[in-house]
């Protein structure tokens, strides 16, 4: 079976929900969906022996062939990798959603096309090698998660929610779109492969840096970095399920798999480490901290998985450094990939399984609120186990598999002494010291979420809800997942070769060419070394700092809400909503004489502009017809009677003045030489007349104020403006003649080939007779419109205005 | 004669402007037959004001003596177009007098309810 077609197998599933919600509703939907990621996620599992071994494979099904474009299914260790988590995690949480939401009171159709929509997306994220549809799965994924977070549509902070990560994510995407714009131009290619193979290339590429920093902006975005982590919290309005899903385990790593994907291609540049390693750290440890001001529940887990994603960040810049070092693979720098990778791993079990009890602590006693809970481990002994075992795997503590992860964090942030460019070996220290501290507030609110919620007293008058433990089926997936993150510390090294180590590959093919090469055996116990004096400190003072949480917690409150990240993207929205519209309105005034200042001034600016700019201006005297005593008379009576329409002080005058004009135009076309021409002036400028007297005439009593025109400085300047461009354009034109007259074929052949005398009327119904048909219609259309307008009435409708 | 025509042309377009910015809907529709005038005759000047007989075959007139035939074709399609157009504007503008009870453009704007 081809690969490629086996992405596109959730959507295809989701056409048929529908049609079993509606049919089969008595059974749970979510059965039927369970089949699809778990038959995916086996079928993917066979796929593990060959990838182990370094093996490939490469699937490609054309879409737009002469664009290049085609979706191409490129499976190696990380794609692999993250297939399985998508398809595994997937089932998990399909099996919990079929117990968490009742089959008779929610949207079930609703929410399984969405989900299965979104598994398609992250199946096409991650084994896309082609990045134009590595993109459109991309956002793909920004809209199926916008869906989901919205899913309980009525309410408003599901909406806010939904359009913040919306925006937020959807503005990554476009500028990652921007960079893999930049690297095919920049490669020649949109596959990512080839990129790779060229990456030395590209480097010395002046649009490298441009690309770098977009396709990271991406990556942050998504994966909810400083500072665009603000939309992760609000996205909690989602079922829970689709927290767990989307928000810990899949979606937020699509940052970390595209960062990881491409350090082949980035990892020659320093910015990509600096800025890579920096933000992730940075952000680990500002998550961490204000993770313990948190008083929901899910707010607690989504800074939690904030801080966890910049800690993976920051050991996949560390990753990158290894391109640097001369026989990295000898030191201890080797240790941030795997470290990076094996996190991802320990992060989606366990914290897959966090937000699965927040779910059933919400499900079950009806809040979420840390505050009014406590005392639940009586009440609930399952879900407290696995949420301890969860915790304390967060926490970093032996024996669950987070201790190793930490472990090696601290490894590799240590590894970066090694790393002896940019004067590191002064700066270096920085490093594991904020890791450490971030360290410390992991450790401090892992133990609050998991004591301040099970332990302590217990207070049902505070609940909606008689608390007791969840129904089995709702308890299988994170008893899974609690058992893996038990499991994976005993066997890691057995995880190691069979997922790690080909991703690990897949990030570093600089340093290993097959996953057998990666040197790297994970053990509990290590020896007295500094990481583990560090981890024995951060039990230590974090353990001091939890119990006196109490006392300092309320620290938190005096940080004021006025100058965080929220806010500022609250006061950018509006601003930017208020300030287009009070844009619009400096400019859209309503009256049609500042448009019309607006399109004369630029008009004539533009056209004399190009004039000057072009040395275009320029007076040719000869050629010209000798002037005339007549002409010159008649130009005089045209000239007054124009300063007679603008001094006149009645329209009447005014209207006059107007036929005046036109029997001068009339009078000008006798003279030079245009008999047809005069004879039409003449007859239209009468009826024109005769038009104008008659609106007059029927000018309402209020308005007939006669008075003069007053004059206005700035209408003269653009009306002055206009007038000079028209004559220094008319003068420049007549002097650059380029080439003669077409009319001399028209006179040469006019009797020969038309058999008629008067030029003009032979070219208007004969040489050029399109025209004139057209020009008929036109006056049909005047004609058919003036009678409506005039016939047609509709009556009045008092207070029936359709814009109310 | 072509600077001449040149520069009452410009005053033409000059005077049609400055009524068009005005607050009058009969000024502006005054405004737009100056302007077609102006433009009726820029066509004709940038002709050419030669030749020394009108455009109609007669015998003892040669060939090059002959006005331009072609712009003045082309002035006669828009002397109807323009005409047409004005006709309409004029019956429009009538209509909203006895419809509105004002001719002020100022006063013609939309609600300031309507957003």
């Amino acid at each position: 079976m081809s690969l490629v077609f086996l992405i596109f197998i959730p959507i295809l599933a989701a056409l048929f929900i529908p049609l079993l919600f509606k049919r089969l509703g008595q059974i749970h939907t979510g059965w039927f969906v369970l089949l699809v990621p778990a038959a995916l996620f086996l079928y993917y599992a066979t796929r593990l022996p060959s990838v182990m071994e370094g093996g490939t494979y490469v699937s490609e099904l054309s879409w737009i062939p002469s664009l290049d474009i085609a979706f191409i299914a490129y499976l190696d260790g990380l794609s692999l990798l993250f297939t399985l988590l998508i398809t595994g995690i997937g089932a998990l949480v399909v099996l919990y959603s079929i117990f968490y939401l009742d089959k008779h009171r929610e949207q079930l159709h609703n929410f399984y096309v969405y989900l299965l929509i979104f598994m398609s997306a992250m199946l096409g994220v991650v084994q896309s090698d082609h990045l134009i549809t590595l993109y459109l799965f991309w956002e793909l994924t920004s809209i199926s998660s916008f869906l989901l977070i919205a899913y309980w549509y009525t309410r408003d902070r599901s909406r806010f929610g939904a359009l913040k990560s919306m925006m937020i994510t959807v503005f990554g995407g476009l500028m990652m779109l921007g960079g893999f714009v930049l690297l095919s131009i920049m490669g020649g290619t949109y596959s990512i492969r080839e990129l790779i193979a060229q990456a030395p290339e590209l480097a010395q590429h002046d649009f490298f840096i441009w690309a770098l920093v977009l396709v990271l902006l991406g990556a942050f975005t998504k994966s909810a970095q400083f500072p665009f982590y603000i939309w992760l919290p609000d996205a909690m309005e989602a079922p829970t399920p689709v927290s767990a899903y989307l928000h810990s385990a899949t979606m937020v790593k699509a940052g970390i798999y595209l960062v990881a994907r491409l350090t082949p291609v980035f990892a020659l540049s320093e910015v990509w480490m600096w800025l890579v390693a920096g933000v992730g750290l940075f952000t680990m440890v500002w998550a961490s901290f204000f993770a313990l001001k948190q008083k929901d529940l899910k707010g607690i887990l989504a800074f939690s998985t904030v801080s966890q994603l910049g800690l993976i960040m920051s050991l996949l810049g560390v990753a990158a450094a290894a391109y640097h070092v001369e026989g990295a693979a000898d030191t201890y720098l080797k240790y941030a990939a795997f470290a990076a990778i094996f996190h991802l791993i320990n992060h989606a079990t366990f914290k897959g399984s966090l937000f699965m009890i927040a779910g059933i602590i919400d499900h079950e006693t009806g809040t979420r609120d840390i505050r009014k809970l406590g005392g639940l481990m009586s009440l609930m002994p399952v879900s407290f186990t696995v949420a301890l075992i969860g915790s304390l795997s967060m926490a970093g503590l032996p024996p669950f598999n987070g201790f190793l992860s930490k472990e090696m964090f601290l490894t590799a942030m240590l590894s970066l002494q090694e790393f002896n460019m940019f004067s590191m070996d002064v700066w270096w220290v920085l490093f594991p010291i904020i890791a450490w501290i971030g360290s410390v507030f992991t450790f401090i609110y892992s133990l609050y979420f998991v004591f301040h919620t099970f332990a302590g007293k217990h207070q049902p008058e505070q609940l909606p809800k008689q608390a007791h433990e969840a129904p089995i089926g709702m308890l299988i997936s994170p008893v899974f997942l609690a058992a893996l993150v038990v499991m994976i510390f005993f066997i890691p090294n057995l995880i190691g070769d069979w997922l790690v180590k080909p991703a690990v590959a897949a990030i570093q093919p600089f340093l290993y060419d097959s996953p057998q090469n990666v040197d790297i055996h994970v053990s509990a116990w290590h020896g007295f070394n500094t990481e583990l004096f560090m981890t024995l400190g951060i039990f230590a003072i974090g353990g001091l700092m939890f119990w006196t949480l109490r006392k300092w917690q309320h620290l938190y409150d005096l940080y004021p809400d006025s100058i965080s990240l929220n806010r500022l993207y609250d006061e950018m929205m509006l601003l930017s909503d208020g300030g287009a519209n009070r844009f619009s309105r400096i400019y859209m005034t309503g009256f049609i004489r500042s448009y019309l200042v607006y399109m004369f001034s630029f008009m004539s600016f533009i056209v004399l502009l190009t004039l000057f700019l072009n040395e275009a201006f320029q007076i040719d005297f000869n050629n010209l017809a000798p002037i005339g005593v007549y002409e010159i008379v008649i130009l005089l009576a045209l000239v007054g009677a124009t300063l007679t329409i603008l001094g006149s002080k009645s329209r009447l005058t005014a209207i006059i003045a107007l036929g005046a004009v036109g029997y001068s135009v009339a009078l000008l076309f006798v003279i030079f030489r245009a008999p047809d021409l005069a004879l039409t002036q003449l007859v239209i400028e009468t009826i024109s007349v005769a038009l104008f007297l008659l609106a007059f005439y029927h000018l309402p009593q209020i308005s007939r104020k006669e008075e003069r025109m007053k004059f206005r400085f700035g209408n003269a300047l653009v009306a002055l403006g206009v007038g000079v461009t028209m004559t220094l354009v008319a003068l420049s034109a007549h002097s650059q003649k380029a080439m003669p007259s077409i009319s001399e074929f028209y006179k040469e052949t006019v009797y020969k080939e038309a058999g008629g005398g008067n030029i003009v009327n032979v070219i208007l119904v004969d040489y050029r007779g399109f025209d004139t048909l057209f020009e008929i219609a036109v006056l049909g259309i005047a004609g058919i419109g003036i009678i409506t307008m005039i016939r047609l009435r509709l009556t009045k409708k008092e207070g029936q205005h359709e814009n109310k | 004669m072509e600077i001449v025509m040149s520069v009452a042309i410009g005053l033409l377009f000059m005077a049609a402007v400055y009524l068009m910015l005005s607050k009058s809907l009969i000024r502006i529709i005054i405004g737009t037959g100056l302007l077609s005038h102006g433009a009726h005759l820029l066509l004709l000047t940038m002709g050419g004001l030669g030749g020394t007989a009108p455009p109609v075959v007669a015998d003892g007139v040669t060939v090059s003596d002959y006005a331009d035939p072609l712009p003045q074709a082309l002035i006669l399609t828009a002397i109807v177009i323009s005409f047409a157009v004005t006709s309409f504007f004029l019956v429009l503008a009538y209509r909203a007098y006895q419809e509105l009870g004002t001719d002020n453009m100022e006063l013609l704007r939309g609600t300031e309810d309507y957003e």
